[in-house]
């Protein structure tokens, strides 16, 4: 992990890893017309860990959809890494609330999808799909085929296939939403270290606002739809982030309750 | 969070756990794939137990269709020249067998050529169906009509546009065979997971990686459930244009058959007819278990975990 030659260069500009400017977006069918962003502007740096909250429904997927350019706002626009989002980008790692699997491929061969996608080295790109496997528990699963394997090893294969080429962003649309506690407790640890290991910047959208404040460096809360930005919070808390010190620390206590003071019952937890 | 949720997270978590440790230490070799072995399925006892616990009723039930026709055929309730006995049909088939076998194995020739074509023209036709919205337009409703005109009236049409050699019975075959190949291809093309393609996009793929790593080998369990039905009708096919200014092939024997009034001989060439459908139908199968292994795998799959 720290020693790997990157693949795609962890870019070093000066400027934000992403940034939206006035976002809006619509979707207009023949029968109705859904106003999903309105205002978005948000700037993240490089290194960050954004955490994005808010109801279902407000346009969390549509907003890191635009970032990686799967979505065309209506008005305004987005920028990856210091260039102007106008087509689907390849210098992220996605990964979706469903792990999103190759149901035909076993573990291993889902991850190296990533590197057969992108024309990388065979051999480099094994060497760190073990290394990855590794690192989040896999290994002894490498041909086992998804249906054989629990929701959380499930996600962990799609984190380790986003991780592989070694984006400057990774973007995460509800990854742990549908697990169970303690699993999900395992794999927001390991989230947190690869993110210190890799300097990576991560956006996360969740539903859970103990997820939010563990995982971000800053929280962003959304709005009911249309979404839109109503606090932006930061997370004063030491990067390496311990479960038990930080669900007993007073600072978390005060953050979790202020937003869910904003949120309402919303949220879960 | 309830108690509930935490107490089916430990049990879940150990689970979880205990299956991974176990792999670990069951993977001896430096890639011992635990996957695989376990994948290996039943053993081949268990195998055959299944199978013959699939096939007792239909034998069951072939049995007792052969002993009514034994018995009726036998005490003459019906002519011997309506229906013949199965000795008649068996001595028949021993002594024509050289005939008989020539005409088999003309008509298998145009059913393998007529399937195949039907299975290159029908996949091709999907994809264009499934990637363009003119061509959608524009195929479509041909293959629509080349499904509802009835085949068997237009066999002589062939026949006089196409000669009396091997090509109207191939392209009759064809064009019974190909509708089931469209439709099951542009279902299977068109049921790729949305998120699929977003995945393929952010990784840079362009349409003809995203078509072979992803949208097609998705295709494939229903593209083969329609193959399956195309090569049964591409024996109906081939059959079919035989019966029309042919002067070899099963289609013809049955023709020269019934107009002999010879039972016996109608009766063979029946037989073999399916038999050609049926060996078709299991060779098309075993080529579905090895294409898509884990699509059964799944079907029968019992999961490692529970979390
Ligand atoms: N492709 C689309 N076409 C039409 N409406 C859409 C589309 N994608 C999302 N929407 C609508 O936009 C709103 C925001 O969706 P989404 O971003 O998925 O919300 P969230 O992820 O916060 O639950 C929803 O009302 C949804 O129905
Ligand atoms: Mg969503």
């Amino acid at each position: 992990m720290t020693t790997a030659p990157s693949t795609v260069a962890a870019t070093r500009t000066t400027g934000p890893a992403v940034e939206m400017t006035d976002l809006s977006v619509q979707f207009r069918s023949k029968r109705s017309r859904t106003v999903a962003l309105t205002d978005i502007t948000m700037r993240v740096e490089p290194g960050e860990f954004v955490s994005i909250l808010g109801p279902s429904g407000c346009g969390k997927s549509t907003l890191l959809k635009i970032v990686a350019g799967l979505v065309r706002p209506t008005t305004g626009s987005a920028s990856l890494m210091g260039q102007q989002v106008t087509r689907p980008q390849d210098k992220i790692g996605f990964i979706f609330q469903r792990a999103a699997l190759l149901e035909w491929r076993g573990v291993r061969k889902n991850i190296l999808l990533q590197a057969e996608m992108r024309g990388l080295d065979r051999k480099e790109a094994g060497r760190r799909a073990d290394q990855l496997m590794e690192m989040t528990g896999l290994t002894g699963f490498e041909n086992a085929l998804p249906h054989e394997l629990s929701g959380g090893m499930q996600q962990r294969v799609s984190l380790c296939r986003a991780l592989l080429h070694q984006p400057p962003v990774l973007l995460m649309d509800e990854p742990f939403g549908a697990l169970d506690a303690l699993t999900r407790e395992t794999l927001n640890t390991e989230l947190n270290r690869i993110w210190r290991e890799t300097g990576t910047t991560i956006l996360l959208v969740t539903h859970s606002i103990a997820e939010a404040v563990f995982l971000g460096t800053r929280v962003e809360v959304m709005s009911a739809r249309p979404g839109r930005i109503v606090r932006s919070l930061p997370v004063d808390l030491p990067a390496e982030r311990v479960y038990a010190d930080v669900m007993a620390d007073e600072r978390f206590d005060r953050l979790a309750a202020e937003l869910r003071g904003m949120l309402g019952s919303g949220a879960n937890h | 969070m309830s108690e509930q949720t935490v107490e089916r997270g430990i049990t879940s978590g150990a689970a979880d756990a205990g299956a991974a440790s176990a792999a670990r230490a069951g993977a001896g070799g430096p890639t011992a794939s635990t996957g695989a072995a376990r994948r290996s399925g039943p053993t081949p006892g268990a195998r055959l137990g299944r199978l013959a616990d699939a096939a007792w009723r239909p034998t069951l039930v072939l049995l007792v269709i052969f002993a009514v026709w034994w018995f009726v055929a036998d005490r003459e309730y019906i002519a011997n020249y309506l229906i013949p006995t199965p000795a008649q049909v068996w001595e028949k088939l021993t002594s024509e067998w050289d005939f008989l076998l020539e005409n088999s194995l003309i008509t298998l020739y145009e059913t393998v050529l007529g399937f195949a074509l039907a299975g290159a023209i029908g996949i091709a036709s999907a994809v264009l169906i499934t990637y363009s919205p003119t061509m959608e337009r524009s195929i479509y409703p041909i293959v629509l009509f080349a499904q509802v005109i009835p085949k068997i009236a237009i066999a002589p049409l062939l026949a006089v546009l196409l000669g009396t050699g091997l090509a109207p019975k191939v392209v009759l075959a064809v064009l019974i065979a190909f509708f089931p190949v469209v439709v099951s291809g542009v279902t299977g093309l068109r049921s790729t997971d949305p998120e699929l393609l977003d995945l393929s996009a952010t990784m840079g793929a362009g349409p003809w990686k995203t078509f072979r790593k992803i949208r097609f080998p998705n295709a494939l369990p229903h593209l083969m459930s329609g193959l399956k039905v195309a090569v049964t009708l591409a024996v109906t096919g081939a059959v079919v244009g035989e019966f029309v200014g042919a002067s070899e092939g099963l289609g013809y024997v049955l023709l020269l058959a019934s107009g002999n009034l010879d039972s016996a001989l109608l009766f063979a060439d029946l037989i073999l007819m399916s038999i050609i459908g049926i060996v078709l139908f299991v060779l098309v199968e075993i080529a579905e278990a090895l294409l898509i292994p884990w699509h059964a795998s799944r079907r029968s799959g019992i999961p490692l975990t529970t979390s």
